[in-house]
């Protein structure tokens, strides 16, 4: 018998039918490197899966990459499970992905690595970023399940330290459907209505899918948002979530996020008693400072006998004027000694002293005569004694002089 | 919440008024002006210390989308 023509449409038909039967292909996990990656603007994700020797082109259909919770790229390993198939157009066969995960890691923590690369690149893990918590906070509020275990511990904490702190719980899901937006919608609540300035946000220990709202964006971003300062208080000492990370301050579990919030309340009272105490010493050290000097001004001499200066003043003052008088006393006596030395040289010259003595001034009216021969016989002459005068006449010239 | 001085920048302000007066080389009117502060700061914190009402509320939101505080009732009390 002859062999039937068959039609291209046919045969991609008929190896379609084939490979969509058979038990190992179409229900394959396979492993493989992505590479060609394209993702489609349709939403499908079109690739080819490789290993060291061939290749396989891929889909992945936009309703199975809703649940992806990372983004595939070239040269990532991955795991796929889904179909071998023809794609009957084009007589190609293909894989078509339902799942993909990340080979070597799960794809929640490659979604971790994933988001908390690009935050960190944002500036979102900042130091500089960080609010500081306040020591003393007027109150705390706390977004976590309202059930639970860790909620009770800070509950506890909180109250052994300071046991009239104010605190605000906000219920929510820790885990599950909606948890994610309930704990930002919560951090967003608390900045609107401003009625804590602390707030501690964390849930008991558990699996990383049970920890998983704390690691999605929408949480980081309304800490990273929040005005007020967040403590975040996830699971045990060793996990870490991207919430941690954005958070002002990491405590290693929820209890100890309690301790971190507030200070030990006898602490804190034992500190201001002291700055009191110092307070009060240092005004009465000073007080005590001044007084003294106040005392020692008051026993100093010029303190206690303020007259002692004009005194000495005085003193000098008399002794200036004693040097003064003495110096005029003997000026003056000098004066008066010369005085009387020219009035007995005065005296001495006097003519009435000679006169005193016997000589007497003989005048011819006003000519006083000097010499006997100024005069001749007859003439009438006045002598002029100390006492009076008397008038004469000479009678008798002899020429001789002295000896 | 209306207090116009936190707690931290009341102590704050306390230490340095203390450090001032132990250092010395103040006027005596400016010792005096200090000291009355200081007096002031250290009661303001006792006051925040001690008149902080215990109170542990759990917030819950209305129909109309307000907030109110109630007490919180532990499960196990």
């Amino acid at each position: 018998m002859q062999k039937p023509i068959l039609t291209v449409s046919e045969v991609n038909r008929y190896i379609k039918g084939i490979l969509d039967t058979n038990v190992i292909l179409s229900s394959v996990i396979m492993r493989g490197e992505i590479s060609n990656y394209k993702n489609h603007y349709s939403g499908h994700m079109y690739f080819t899966l490789k290993d060291d020797t061939s290749s396989i082109k891929s889909v992945m259909f936009k309703s199975a990459c809703v649940n992806l919770k990372f983004e595939p790229r070239d040269g990532m390993k991955v795991i796929v499970q889904g179909r071998v198939s023809v794609f009957e157009r084009d007589g190609n066969y293909q894989m078509y992905i339902d799942d993909m995960q990340p080979d070597g890691i799960g794809s929640l923590h490659l979604a971790f690595e994933q988001l908390k690369a690009r935050l960190e690149l944002e500036g979102l893990f900042d130091s500089t970023r960080k609010i500081k918590i306040p020591s003393v906070p007027n109150a705390i509020g706390i977004v976590t399940s309202p059930t639970g275990a860790a909620v009770k511990d800070m509950l506890n904490v909180l109250s052994r330290r300071f046991y009239n702190i104010k605190v605000v719980v906000f219920p929510v899901q820790v885990q599950g459907e909606g948890s994610s937006q309930q704990i930002a919608s919560a951090i967003d609540t608390f900045n609107k209505l401003k009625n804590v300035d602390v707030i501690i946000v964390g849930r008991g220990g558990g699996s990383i899918e049970e920890l998983w709202a704390f690691n999605e964006e929408i949480v980081a971003r309304s800490i990273s948002r929040s005005k007020i300062p967040i403590i975040s208080a996830v699971g045990h000492e060793t996990d870490y979530t991207i919430s941690d990370f954005v958070a002002d301050l990491r405590a290693p579990t929820p209890s100890a996020a309690a301790e971190l919030a507030v200070l030990n309340k006898s602490d804190i009272q034992a500190m201001l008693d002291n700055l009191f105490f110092r307070l009060k010493m240092a005004v009465q050290a000073e007080i005590e400072q001044k007084k003294s000097k106040l005392e020692r001004q008051l026993l100093s001499s010029s303190f206690k006998y303020p007259l002692d200066s004009i005194y000495k003043y005085r003193l000098e003052l008399d002794l200036f004027n004693k040097g003064i008088l003495k110096d005029i006393g003997h000026q003056i006596d000098n004066k008066c000694q010369l005085f009387k030395q020219l009035v007995a040289k005065l005296n001495a010259l006097s003519p009435l002293n000679i006169l005193q003595r016997g000589y007497c001034i003989s005048k011819d009216g006003y000519r006083i005569i000097k010499s006997v021969s100024q005069v001749n016989i007859g003439d009438k002459v006045q002598l002029q004694y100390f006492d009076g005068y008397a008038d004469c006449t000479i009678v008798n010239i002899d020429k001789g002089e002295l000896s | 919440m209306t207090i116009n001085v936190t707690f931290e920048e009341a102590m704050s302000e306390l230490e340095e008024i203390v450090l001032k007066l132990e250092n010395g080389n103040l006027s005596l009117d400016e010792s005096i002006e200090l000291f009355q502060r200081g007096i002031e700061l250290s009661k303001i914190c006792s006051k925040k210390l001690d008149d902080a009402e215990r109170k542990i509320t759990i917030l819950t939101q209305n129909k109309d989308g307000s907030f109110d505080e109630t007490p919180f009732l532990d499960e196990g009390e």
